[in-house]
């Protein structure tokens, strides 16, 4: 178990440069997800334009593992559709879940996170946005 | 970094020794073993002590010696059990200064032991309108079952606000209780996340003088500083015995013996009845009214060797000692580049939080790890503190009497080497 494993180069640069990290007003808000035990908190924003995910923004607040998982979100599903996004999704927390391998058509950069798999405190830090992002697509279907 | 200069060896101990930082650590076994290839250092004493050799030796010769359930049987090795377990009531009388083992209750923890309070005392005494006031530094054992307690019976919360310096706005309590509507003022003795130490013998008084009862989390003072229930003049104190140097899940509540006789019991069951009808019961004398059930009679009979420990030590030679410690930590910490720490309370006890620029709390906990430093990082189960001072999370290094000052210094190096490495990506 080494700390370089948890805090890849990939990752600290995400962490410090985050990928569509923007401040998102109340009225733009689609989803907020706050992991009460450890304080996380993230905002995310985004637009549905002909059956897309686009303009996707959000404001987090956060360990390093947390902002960088955002990141690599972000990155990704600009510009995809909800299928491909929620299949993405699944992926990537059956990844961190131990339960599949680094998924081939995954975000890129995910494989940054891979070494989180190895500290079980921390794999919720990862995982957070990706359920509020299928959680945001739920409530646009709703 | 300088040499590290211990200056508590000059401190006697009451039983004619000197302090002897290397010899006290002796007696912790969990202290010698390297993590992660160097030498372990343990600083969430806050979340839970290291035990001494005695205690966990005190828990297997009850196992090993006299296992019985307590108070019932009438052959030997229950009266042994029984014996070693009401001298632990004995000593606890002692430690916290009561009145009368009749005033001290055997519980899981603090937390149970204030919710018996809250339950018991303050539910069957609240009234629609009346008034509890809490602060807003209370770990959530100390606010939650207020909530409750005033949910069930309609009665209020009121809150008295930290002020910049981590200690209580004291005004602002005597506006809570200036319409007589309060029954309970209930108070940290000392915080877990800031370390202020609070005046509960003056905030006990003037919830007094108002007609209120006040209860004390001692859960962060019994370990480190000499308490005396009956000096402070409250009427509830909670403390937890794992937190200081006994096994986990057993606690003190001391109680003032009128108003535990007017508590109910949380509990019902074996032991803690008189007669048994079955239509209805009555209930046995305080304390053994609170004690439904066979209790954690091998913690209790660990926490007596515990208590024994520490007064061997001589509480005011602990106090002195952390307290020289907990002064060094923080001229190390508060000359540290890029560290912050919060509270700046004159009385305090060795809990120490505090934030680091560019590296959040769980980032540095786990970097800390790696170099067998343990802290604790989050919010500490302080939720509405961290709200008051503007993070989600803190870091926190908490003291106990066998710290070290190269404890410390290894600790503000290891941070050093933190910020660096998450600088890395900058």
């Amino acid at each position: 178990m080494e700390l370089d494993d948890l805090y890849q180069e990939v990752l600290l640069d995400h962490y410090r440069h985050p990928r569509g990290a923007a401040p998102v007003s109340d009225r733009e808000l689609v989803m907020e997800e706050v992991n009460p035990a450890c304080g996380d908190h993230l905002r995310l924003a985004f637009e549905l334009r002909d059956g897309h995910v686009v303009q996707v923004r959000h404001e987090s607040r956060g360990c390093a593992i947390s902002i960088a998982s955002a990141s690599i979100m972000a990155a990704f599903v600009e510009g995809r559709t909800p299928a491909e996004i929620r299949a993405a999704a699944d992926g990537v927390i059956a990844m961190m879940r131990g339960e599949s391998d680094l998924p081939a058509d995954g975000p890129e950069d995910l494989a940054a996170l891979a070494g989180v798999r190895q500290f079980p405190m921390r794999i919720k830090c990862a995982t957070m946005c990706w359920h509020a992002m299928k959680a945001a697509l739920d409530r646009q279907d709703a | 970094m300088s040499e590290p200069v211990c200056q508590c060896g000059d401190v006697p101990f009451r039983v004619g020794r000197t302090w002897n930082p290397e010899r006290i650590r002796g007696d912790f076994p969990v202290l010698n073993q390297t993590v992660r290839g160097r030498p372990l250092v343990y600083l969430d004493n806050a979340a839970t002590s290291q035990k001494p050799s005695a205690v966990i030796q005190a828990v297997c010769a009850y196992y090993g010696t006299c296992n019985a359930n307590v108070h019932r049987a009438f052959h030997y090795l229950a009266a042994e059990a029984t014996r070693r377990y009401e001298e632990v009531r004995r000593a606890a009388t002692t430690f916290l200064g009561a009145a009368s083992p009749r005033e001290i209750v055997f519980t899981r923890g603090t937390t149970e032991a204030i919710n018996l309070v809250a339950a018991g005392w303050a539910r069957r005494h609240l009234r629609p309108g009346e008034a509890i006031v809490v602060t807003e530094m209370e770990h959530h054992s100390n606010l939650v079952p207020w909530q409750l307690a005033a949910a069930a019976t309609g009665a209020r919360l009121r809150f008295v606000p930290v002020t910049s310096r981590g200690e209580l706005d004291l005004e602002a309590l005597d506006r809570h209780l200036a319409d007589g509507a309060a029954r309970v003022v209930a108070v940290t003795h000392a915080s877990n996340v800031l370390g202020t130490v609070n005046p509960v013998a003056e905030i006990a008084r003037r919830a007094h003088a108002a007609g209120a009862v006040c209860v004390v989390d001692g859960a962060q003072s019994a370990p480190h500083l000499p308490v005396s229930v009956q000096e402070i003049g409250c009427d509830f104190y909670a403390c937890s015995g794992h937190k200081m140097y006994g096994p986990t899940g057993v606690g003190i509540l001391y109680g003032r013996s009128a108003l535990l006789e007017e508590t109910d019991p949380l509990l019902g069951g074996g032991e803690m009845i008189e007669r048994v009808e079955l239509e209805y019961s009555t209930w046995a004398e305080i304390p053994h009214r609170f004690e439904a059930g066979t209790p954690n009679i091998s913690a209790v009979i660990g926490l007596g060797t515990a208590l024994d420990y520490l007064e061997s030590l001589g509480r005011p030679a602990i106090a002195e000692c952390e307290g020289r410690l907990t002064r060094y930590a923080l001229d190390l910490l508060r000359a540290t580049p890029g560290l912050r720490v919060f509270g700046d309370a004159p009385e305090r006890v060795g809990v120490i939080s505090f934030e680091v620029e560019g590296v959040h709390p769980h980032d540095l906990a786990q970097f800390l790890d790696t170099e067998g430093i343990a802290t604790r990082a989050g919010h500490l189960c302080c939720q509405p503190l961290m709200r008051r001072l503007g993070v989600p999370a803190v870091s926190r290094a908490s003291l106990a009497l066998y710290n070290l000052p190269e404890e410390m210094n290894r600790l503000v190096d290891a941070i050093g080497r933190a910020r660096e490495y998450f600088r890395r990506g900058a």
